[in-house]
């Protein structure tokens, strides 16, 4: 047992941290309470900090396997931290109005962070399965935070039943691996076994499905994705971002580390290409119709993700070094676009009581800096130029047709791109051609600056990824480092 | 030094988003200090970058910088990088010099404008577009910088949009400009489909080698492009944009419609003059479009009564001379008297700005009148303009350029007597109709009072500005005054001299002497019709046939009621007809598909947590099935 906390340092530290908010909400009048915030937003960039410090690579392994700190590791772990930080800081809003309990809360999110952050650098079953529940148990509370407003208690009620569900599926498949090669590691060179004999067949197909349908559920994928609309709907603003932000690369990781490391091994490969792939597009072709008439903007930001997460997943069918660095920008880009356009939402939410996108209209006269924000990131969501979403379809897209087999996959995703403008470019028409009479005691909106720099950083992110995409695509092809294909 | 370059556009593309952004929180005197300054600054680099291109030249006689790569497929390789040759150094020198002189002046004429930091915010957009247009380095990079100067000339032709005319006038520059932009968009992608890169000096490369002289793929492209010149320098048939042009700002008539967007066509042309070496058609083409146009323009210009539209025809009338003098190969000269043009034309469209301004925005000259004494510094540094458009001999920087087109429209090769014959028409009507504008507005009995006199900001840019275009036509002497020609020489590591007889100094002699003495009989003409005995003048227009002429150049021989009548009519019709719009049929049925696709999903979409549960377990069940069985 090699005892590495060395390479656990952002971990220890964040989870200290949490802690610490915990703790610090005792100690804070009411009128002090954003104290907290500011904490968070703290401990989120010092705990970035950390991760960019903390050493990487092949030999970083901790714990019997349990914990390695890979360049792909790290990558996921920026990615869960901004996510993090910019939930928080578009939090303030929300938390003023409607948080009671402003230590659990701050508290919570950071908790669900560092599972995440521990389940990106498992490479080992249990590790990750505790690392998984770490991550989302404290999502569920979050999720019924608002405990007076019926729809929030709601979502997290039915949250937690699916997401046992979920997790029943998946140590169901877990267990099937286990039995079927002896070991939890998930390193390709260390799981000797049967693998190679016709017998394994059924037993193969049915961990790996189980398997994927339990972290599916995490990423909302189709027909795991049911739950998302409405917990999106019900949980508060900020939780929503980091749901389907954080929650989502951090199910990505672990669906890799699985994926890339057991079922690449062997006869397994054959499987789980077409799994994924069709996965991927029905993802895709649900997600993206069913967001079209969306009347709730977090309703339509919902099943924007569970599309999203389909274009992710044919990346990651490519299943190659253009593939998998593809995955890493499109989560770069996609953290950069939802979590700004949510910050508006809870800005919007603030100011007008309201998710309804009709009540978006006359926004670009009223505010429009806001407006065109909100428009670069719905123009990134949908991946047009210059933006980063632009670059990262891109990269995904031309992966999927280097792979060769996989042109019917981008056909689809292509077609489908088409379809998600509508809904997206549905915000920006209300924004700006809708006319609205604008009462004069809401002419001018101004920001608290946390909500501010979450929708600064959105937007430089969008842009610069767009504009000056190289010094990214370099970090993203580091990320493939630690897979062999 | 050098490496430096990529400043010179970045610096007003900054300055544009920070007024864009804040400009309306900003005060006036920041506004204007970031929109003047920033230009200030470009073009401070340009020059320190000029001298040293000059002093020591880089190995090639260019500097590549590239700054990143966009992004990558295949050929595919759009870079933002820039090239650096004696060409693109002279746009870059005259776009950051004259764009700041003008900037200057803008600072106080638009001083009271409402929209003042807006205002400041599209001119820097315009200086960094066109700066990107000159030193893109590939096609798309060019692209993006000749899409950029269109819209902001759109923007700054509607600028003051509160009136509908000046929208009508913008759009109408945006939809002329845009029939040649589409012609040069289809040209620049047969470039990358047949030669495989973006890169413009790899693609002039290989074209030299790959086409054959007068393939028909080498027309084609000489021909598109010329189309996309067409449209954005108003030349024929496309020039019937830029009179209108003129609802912008003065300033922006300056910059914009002057001194360097509509000569981007130019520009164009000779950067890829390889091209048209290659399709001497197309190339005959050039001098025949430049010749008529100078013609048509000239004509036109004679009968306007708003001064700005005068400007507005010599405008085109001198891109035409521009034209000819690329169409019978002497880009070198073209790019003369692009310089020139750019300073004397300038001038006297600030210069025109300047009395429109002191005199209550009148714009009829006829209603001016005796500003001799009433504007003095805009009456001298105004005349020293019209010298120079006018060509003045010896004096003035007009005189160099249009003599030495007239000389190689016919020496040259491919030059012709008829061409020659046209240019030297052109001279004397150009010499007419400036000084009947000068003899109009500033002499005879004053009809208005100015209401006060510019002051500093515009003073200097007019002083700086008429120095320039008596000096600027010094730097290329013709043989006959000693041949000190560093600028051909100067171009000559980009462009190609002029292929022509060697005739001696003589002959050249005598069609200077020719061209001089059609200037002053011009000049002469407007004296007498205009100052001495303008009823001669009114009697002539009186006439029937005289008005009807009148009529025709005024119109600027009926080109509006031409494309009206035959293409903007029928389009509209048609338009009309197809009100319900066969084709969007075919797009209202798929937008039924996507709804019935979104009504079924969203049926599974019931919140009972029974129905989620069950997705899951079914969901999963037959996945299995579909793994396990393919």
């Amino acid at each position: 047992m090699n005892l590495r906390f060395d390479i656990m340092i952002p971990e220890l530290f964040l989870f200290g941290w949490a802690i610490v908010v915990l703790t610090a909400d005792l100690f804070f009048i009411k009128e002090k309470k954003n104290a907290l915030l500011y904490m968070s937003q703290f401990g989120f960039l010092a705990a970035a900090a950390l991760v960019i410090f903390t050493p990487t690579g092949p030999n970083e392994v901790g714990f019997g396997y349990m914990f390695y700190n890979d360049t792909f590791a790290s990558f996921f772990k920026i990615v869960i931290l901004l996510a993090g930080f910019m939930a928080v800081s578009s939090s303030f809003e929300a938390v003023q109005k409607s948080i009671e309990h402003k230590g659990e809360f701050f508290g919570l999110v950071i908790m669900s962070a560092v599972g995440m952050m521990f389940l990106v650098s498992s490479t080992e079953l249990v590790s990750l399965y505790v690392a998984l529940e770490l991550s989302t148990i404290p999502l569920f509370i979050l999720t019924a935070f608002q405990k007076r407003y019926l729809k929030s208690s709601e979502a997290g009620l039915k949250y937690l039943i699916l997401g046992a569900l979920s997790s029943a599926l998946l140590l169901y498949g877990m267990s099937f691996m286990y039995g079927m090669t002896g070991t939890t590691v998930l390193l390709a060179g260390s799981i000797t076994m049967l693998l190679n004999s016709a017998n394994v067949h059924y037993g193969l197909v049915l961990s790996l499905v189980l398997v994927v349908a339990g972290l599916g559920f995490k990423l909302a994928l189709v027909p795991f994705h049911m739950w998302a609309p409405d917990v999106y709907e019900g949980a508060p603003t900020p939780i929503t971002s980091y749901l389907s932000v954080a929650s989502k690369a951090a199910g990505l990781a672990a669906l890799t580390r699985i994926v890339y490391g057991f079922y690449t091994v062997g006869t397994a490969a054959e499987y789980w290409g077409i799994l994924i792939a069709i996965l991927a597009a029905l993802a895709m072709i649900i997600g993206n119709f069913a967001a079209l008439l969306q009347s709730n903007i977090k309703r339509m930001l919902a099943y924007s993700s569970i599309a999203q997460a389909g274009y992710i997943l044919v990346g990651f069918v490519a299943a190659s070094q253009l593939g998998l660095s593809g995955i890493s920008i499109y989560i770069f880009a996609y953290l950069f676009a939802n979590m700004g356009a949510f910050a508006i939402v809870v800005a919007v939410d603030h100011k007008l009581n309201s998710d309804r996108i009709e009540d978006y209209a006359g926004m670009a006269r009223r505010s429009p800096l806001i407006a065109v924000c909100m428009t670069i990131f719905l123009l990134s969501l949908a991946g047009i130029p210059p933006t980063a979403g632009f670059i990262a379809k891109y990269k995904v897209f031309m992966a999927a047709i280097e792979n060769g087999t996989l042109f019917w996959l981008v056909m689809i995703a292509v077609a489908t791109t088409v379809v998600s403008i509508f809904y997206y470019a549905r915000v920006i028409k209300e924004m700006f051609i809708t006319e609205r009479e604008v009462e004069s005691s809401e002419s001018k909106w101004i920001l608290s600056s946390p909500i501010t720099i979450a929708i600064l950083v959105g937007l430089i992110g969008t842009l610069i990824i767009g504009i000056y995409p190289e010094p990214f695509l370099e970090l993203a092809s580091t990320v493939t480092q630690s897979f062999v294909y | 030094m050098f490496n430096l370059l990529w400043l010179v556009p970045a610096i007003p593309y900054f300055s544009f988003v920070i007024l864009a952004v804040f400009g309306k929180r900003m005060p006036r005197s920041l506004s204007g200090l970031l929109g003047v300054g920033s230009v200030g600054i470009s073009a401070v680099i340009s020059v320190l970058i000029g001298i040293q291109f000059m002093s020591s030249p880089p190995a090639g006689d260019f500097f590549m910088q590239k700054l990143w790569t966009w992004m990558g497929v295949g050929n595919f390789q759009p870079e933002i990088a820039f090239h650096l040759d004696a060409l693109s150094l002279l746009m870059m020198l005259v776009v950051t010099v004259v764009g700041f002189l003008i900037h200057l002046y803008s600072w106080e004429f638009m001083e009271d404008d409402e929209g003042f930091s807006r205002f400041f915010a599209y001119m820097n957009l315009f200086v960094g577009s066109m700066l990107t247009l000159v030193l893109a380095n590939n096609l798309v990079l060019l692209y993006l910088g000749w899409e950029g100067v269109g819209l902001c000339s759109y923007l700054l032709i509607g600028f003051w949009y509160k009136d509908s005319e000046n929208g009508a006038a913008a759009r109408k520059a945006f939809i002329v400009t845009r029939v040649g932009d589409t012609a040069m968009a289809i040209g620049l992608f047969l470039l990358f489909w047949n030669l495989g890169t973006l890169d413009i000096q790899e693609i002039l490369n290989s074209a030299s080698m790959q086409w054959e002289t007068g393939s028909g793929l080498a027309l084609a492209v000489g021909l598109l492009l010329l189309g996309g010149a067409v449209g954005k320098s108003a030349q024929l048939p496309l020039q019937v944009w830029l009179p209108d042009a003129m609802a912008g700002p003065s300033p922006v008539s300056a910059l914009i419609h002057a001194a360097t967007m509509v000569t981007a066509g130019v520009y164009l042309i000779a950067r890829t003059h390889v091209i048209f070496d290659l399709a001497p058609i197309a190339q005959t083409v050039v001098a025949i479009v430049g010749a008529a146009t100078l013609l048509i323009a000239g004509f036109s210009a004679l009968k306007q009564h708003d001064i700005k539209r005068v400007l507005a025809y010599s405008t085109i009338s001198q891109i035409g001379y521009m034209f000819l003098a690329l169409g019978v190969g002497a880009y070198s000269a073209a790019m003369f008297h692009f310089m020139t043009h750019a300073f004397f034309k300038a001038l006297l469209f600030l210069g025109a700005g300047a009395l429109i301004m002191c005199l209550h925005h009148e714009h009829n000259m006829f209603k001016m009148g005796g500003m001799r004494k009433q504007l003095p510094l805009t009456f001298w540094t105004f005349l020293i303009g019209s010298g120079a458009l006018a060509a003045v001999p010896l004096i003035t920087a007009g005189f160099y350029s249009k003599d030495l087109i007239l000389w190689r429209a016919w020496t040259s090769d491919s030059g012709s007597p008829i061409l020659w014959l046209a240019g030297i028409v052109g001279a004397f009507i150009t010499a007419v109709y400036t000084f009947r504008m000068v003899f109009v507005t500033f002499f005879g009995k004053a009809k208005m009072q100015a209401n006060h006199r510019p002051g500093a900001r515009i003073s200097l840019p007019l002083v700086v500005l008429a120095v320039l275009a008596l000096i600027g036509g010094f730097v290329e002497m013709p043989h006959t005054l000693g041949h000190f020609a560093p600028f051909s020489k100067f171009m000559h590591s980009v462009l190609p001299e002029v292929h022509g007889a060697h005739l001696s100094i003589s002959i050249e002699l005598l069609f200077q002497i020719i061209a001089v003495v059609i200037t002053l009989t011009g000049i002469l003409t407007a004296y007498i019709f205009y100052y001495r005995k303008p009823e001669l003048a009114e009697n002539m227009a009186k006439s029937g046939f005289g008005s009807a002429l009148g009529r025709f150049f005024y119109s600027g021989w009926g080109f509006d009621w031409f494309y009206y009548k035959f293409i903007v009519g029928p389009f509209v019709w048609i338009a009309r007809v197809n009100k319900k719009d066969i084709i969007d049929f075919i797009y209202t049925i798929m937008a039924m598909i996507c709804q019935i696709f979104n009504f079924v999903f969203r049926q599974t979409q019931n919140g009972r947590i029974r129905f989620y549960a069950a997705g899951i377990a079914f969901g999963a069940v037959i996945i299995v099935a579909i793994v396990m069985f393919t």
